[in-house]
């Protein structure tokens, strides 16, 4: 034991080991009232750590190239011991990392974490999600089935709709006037290292902004507000370490068991997670009857579909779509309300977020189905009250009738 | 305060339980990790066993075929060739091949099952080039007393035609003797012998 | 820009097709069924493996439903492959060209792009047609490629069609019987069927009950890490 302290005054003197413990974890004060949704925070983490292992590990058998790519999934399939499990790990974890972090997204909607003075936090956080909607998008060009290939092809096509500079673009992006080879290799080269790379160091970043303001809470008052006098700890803050760890270990194991779920009996999930269409190698001469990106990104694809062309151009859908994304960053600049949490705002935000929940999920659902006059006409409605959300979020929740906030926390 | 040392054996006992089954739950997922990096399905039947005619390999010529990717020699030794291998077992590192280099059953004279028909592995126990096959007696550039075997280029390293090492050469033992069995007379199975390896 | 509008139109046009689904007969798919796999094994190397590839699969995983190396060797190997050889057709890609204007798909996966049930009702669904070039169509896949193997054994079906008022009802009524009744038929196509379910994902018995072992593990988890949770929480009010 007394050796063992030796070597780690050893250490603190050369590498602020012990700090770092003591500021992150023993001595991070955080709020006492976390509730359930306070999980999907550390369980991100988790799938982060489950990607990056079970890819790693994808990528000693996979072959990143258009005449290899598909038998080469299948290889690891059958033909590598335990590579069934570790693909389905990863193409589980693809999804689950969305279900997650719309999870965790929502919760800072709901008790307004990006507000002040969180808004490094959140803006950091959607960075995240930008990256990992690209991560996403470049992976799932990786097995070379009929939806990676026709889904890779429809999404690029979408940049060559930018005036003048497009139709470049998209060959650029590509590297050839059509998905191919040289379009594998590279998005092969971005998913496995850069993306990764970027999306770690912006992980870190938001977790510094976080550990340097503290977290918020489901009541949405500040802790640091009111410290005991003589050890200036939050009175409602408790330390992360125990509390919140022997807690999430809890939250990580019945995660685990919803994963295990998936991957071991229903890996694709009813087409889901892995389109049946998947299964057929990519064939650039047969598009297939029915193509929707995966189910994560078929809210900003239903925004796409809404707008009709303009002067003979699909630009302005594209632009919708990305005003859909690039809007939540502005978060923390358009809500004006008195209050953070939920719990003490007016009848007008809850009725608010409820419509903007079931638009998102309704686009959801578009997005996945086929395009008639009813269903476009309902994603326009619903693109309508996403956009009005943000859009009208200054006038709203200045009106808003707020309850007054407590003190300290409530239970 | 016995209240707190009865939560403390406690927490003690809940830390314990907790680590030793997440220690459980991290090697389940580490074995499954490390499994996938032994050799796959298509490997394992890529070194599945060979089967070679030797019909056609005359007294004195050679015969070579690849086993998980090495090159497997098939010696068909003339009785010449047979009768000089006992003359030079002075000059031999392992004339008796102790070093298990070898399956039990071609530790003998010949270093084969039938005589005349050496199998080995043409990789030089040295630093792995594949040695010549050098039948010319008292070749020039190897001595006069060199009585026929396998030179090694990169190295020097000399093997008789038991594949036996002689002294005074880089390569530390004699070649290996890959498992085999024969099928029938003229039918070999290189790479399973009939222990049912 | 045009591209755009190309897609999304031909988006349009083929979304509305995939509302007038077929109706599709439930395939008898049960992997437990060692006997009904190793016959739907023969059948696929007699029948599906002259033409048809199944490069993912190799000959020595059947050892997964029962059959020794031996008995793959001696009873479903006809290309003279290894035992440990994947499945690959003996016909090349070119001659399939030429006699079916198509590559024959590789079938390694085929149950998991299509689904048995339209694998089962496909592969009786054949009629004579006296238009198409092999003689034969498909109420499934219409003007399909493919000619009607297993004609000898099901006879040979004809297409009628019974009006009622507006709508049309298709039937296929067997016009010359085969070697098989229509029940054996069915067995026989349920077999081959049960065997590609089979072959599209082979790990898939082991992956249910590797999942049952991984689920009570982590039930035994939850108990500790709830319990331990529930001793550091007492701290907090």
């Amino acid at each position: 034991m007394n050796s063992l302290t030796n070597l780690l005054g050893w250490v603190d003197a050369r590498f602020p080991l012990t700090k770092l413990w003591k500021e992150h974890l023993s001595e991070y004060y955080a709020p006492k009232n976390f509730n359930f949704w306070y999980f999907f925070g550390s369980l991100a983490l988790l799938v982060l750590v489950i990607q990056i292992v079970s890819g790693i590990f994808l990528t000693m058998n996979y072959k990143p190239d258009a005449a290899y790519a598909f038998y080469s999934v299948e290889y690891i399939m059958r033909d590598v011991d335990w590579g069934w499990l570790i693909r389905y790990v990863h193409s589980t974890g693809a999804s689950m990392f969305f279900v997650v972090v719309y999870l965790h997204m929502f919760r800072g909607l709901m008790y307004g974490s990006y507000r002040k003075p969180r808004e490094l936090i959140w803006i950091f956080g959607m960075f995240i999600y930008l990256a990992l909607m690209a991560e996403a998008f470049m992976g799932y060009l990786l097995p070379w089935g009929q939806m990676s290939y026709w889904g890779a092809q429809v999404i690029v096509n979408l940049f060559s709709a930018v005036p003048f500079v497009g139709p470049d673009l998209s060959v650029w992006i590509r590297g050839d006037y059509v998905i191919s080879d040289a379009t594998l290799n590279r998005f092969f080269a971005f998913h496995v290292v850069a993306v990764p790379l970027v999306l770690l160091g912006l992980v870190v970043a938001h977790i510094i902004a976080l550990h340097e303001v503290g977290s918020n809470n489901p009541d949405g008052v500040e802790i640091k507000k009111h410290k005991d006098p003589v050890t200036h700890i939050p009175l409602d803050g408790i330390p992360f370490h125990p509390y919140y760890t022997v807690k999430d270990i809890v939250g990580v194991v019945v995660f685990l068991m919803v994963f295990s779920a998936i991957v071991f009996f229903a890996p694709d999930l009813g087409g889901y997670f892995i389109e049946d269409n998947n299964f057929i190698p990519a064939d650039p001469l047969k598009t297939p009857p029915h193509i929707a990106p995966v189910w994560y990104f078929t809210p900003f694809y239903a925004v796409l579909r809404a707008v009709p062309p303009m002067f003979g151009s699909q630009f302005p859908g594209v632009i919708a779509m990305g005003v859909a994304v690039m809007i939540i960053f502005f978060l923390p600049w358009l809500d004006r309300g008195p209050v953070k949490s939920i719990r003490y705002r007016g009848p007008i935000y809850k009725a608010a977020l409820t419509l903007f929940v079931i638009s998102f999920l309704g686009l959801g659902y578009l997005g996945m189905q086929p395009v008639t006059p009813l269903f476009t006409l309902l994603s326009q409605v619903f693109t309508t009250i996403y956009l009005a959300f943000f859009i009208l979020m200054p006038w709203y929740t200045k009106i808003d009738k707020c309850k007054p906030e407590p003190e300290r926390v409530t239970g | 305060m016995s209240q707190n040392e009865v939560d403390r054996s406690k927490r003690r006992f809940l830390i314990a339980a907790t680590t030793a089954v997440g220690g459980v739950a991290t090697v389940g997922v580490a074995v499954p990790f490390l499994a996938s990096m032994m050799p796959s399905q298509r490997a394992k039947a890529a070194g599945a066993p060979v089967e070679v005619d030797i019909s056609k390999v005359e007294p004195g010529m050679i015969l070579s075929v690849e086993w998980r990717g090495k090159p497997v020699w098939i010696v068909n030794r003339t009785k010449e060739m047979l009768d000089l291998l006992a003359k030079h077992d002075d000059q031999l590192a392992d004339p008796k091949s102790e070093v298990e280099q070898q399956p039990s059953y071609c530790k003998n004279a010949t270093r084969s099952i039938k005589p005349n028909m050496l199998v080995a592995v043409g990789i030089c126990t040295h630093l792995g080039c594949s040695p010549t096959f050098r039948k010319d007696l008292g070749a020039p550039d190897l001595g006069a007393d060199w009585p026929g075997g396998f030179f090694c280029p990169c190295h020097g390293s000399r093997f008789d035609l038991a594949a036996r090492v002689f002294k005074g050469v880089p390569a530390p033992t004699n070649l290996v003797i890959p498992p085999h069995k024969y099928l029938s007379d003229s039918r070999i199975l290189v790479g399973e012998d009939s222990k049912g390896a | 820009m045009k591209k755009i509008l190309f897609f999304v139109s031909l988006l349009a046009s083929t979304m509305a097709f995939a509302n007038t689904e077929l109706q599709l007969d439930k395939a008898p798919v049960k992997l437990s069924d060692q006997a009904s796999l190793q016959r739907g094994a023969k059948y696929f190397v007699n029948y599906c493996l002259s033409c048809h590839s199944a490069q993912a699969m190799r000959y020595n995983r059947l050892q997964d439903i029962g059959l020794t190396e031996q008995q793959i060797k001696d009873n479903l190997i006809f290309t003279g492959a290894k035992v440990g050889d994947t499945m690959t057709s003996s016909m090349s890609k070119k001659d399939a060209m030429v006699a079916f204007g198509a590559a024959p798909p590789d079938l390694s996966v085929i149950s998991r792009s299509r689904g048995a049930d339209y694998l089962y009702t496909y592969l009786r669904s054949f009629y004579r047609d006296d238009t198409r070039p092999t003689g034969w169509n498909n109420t499934v896949f219409d003007k399909v490629g493919m000619p009607h193997v297993l004609y000898e054994l099901q006879g040979e079906q004809v297409l009628e069609v019974e009006k009622h008022g507006q709508h049309e009802v298709k039937k296929l009524v067997l016009a010359k019987p085969g070697k098989m009744s229509p029940a054996e038929f069915n067995g026989m196509v349920g077999d081959l069927v049960n065997y590609l379910a089979f072959m599209g994902e082979p790990m898939k018995a082991t992956r249910m009950k590797l999942g049952v072992i991984v689920l009570l593990f982590l039930g035994g988890f939850f108990f500790v890490a709830y319990a331990l949770k529930k001793e550091f929480w007492k701290d907090i009010h």
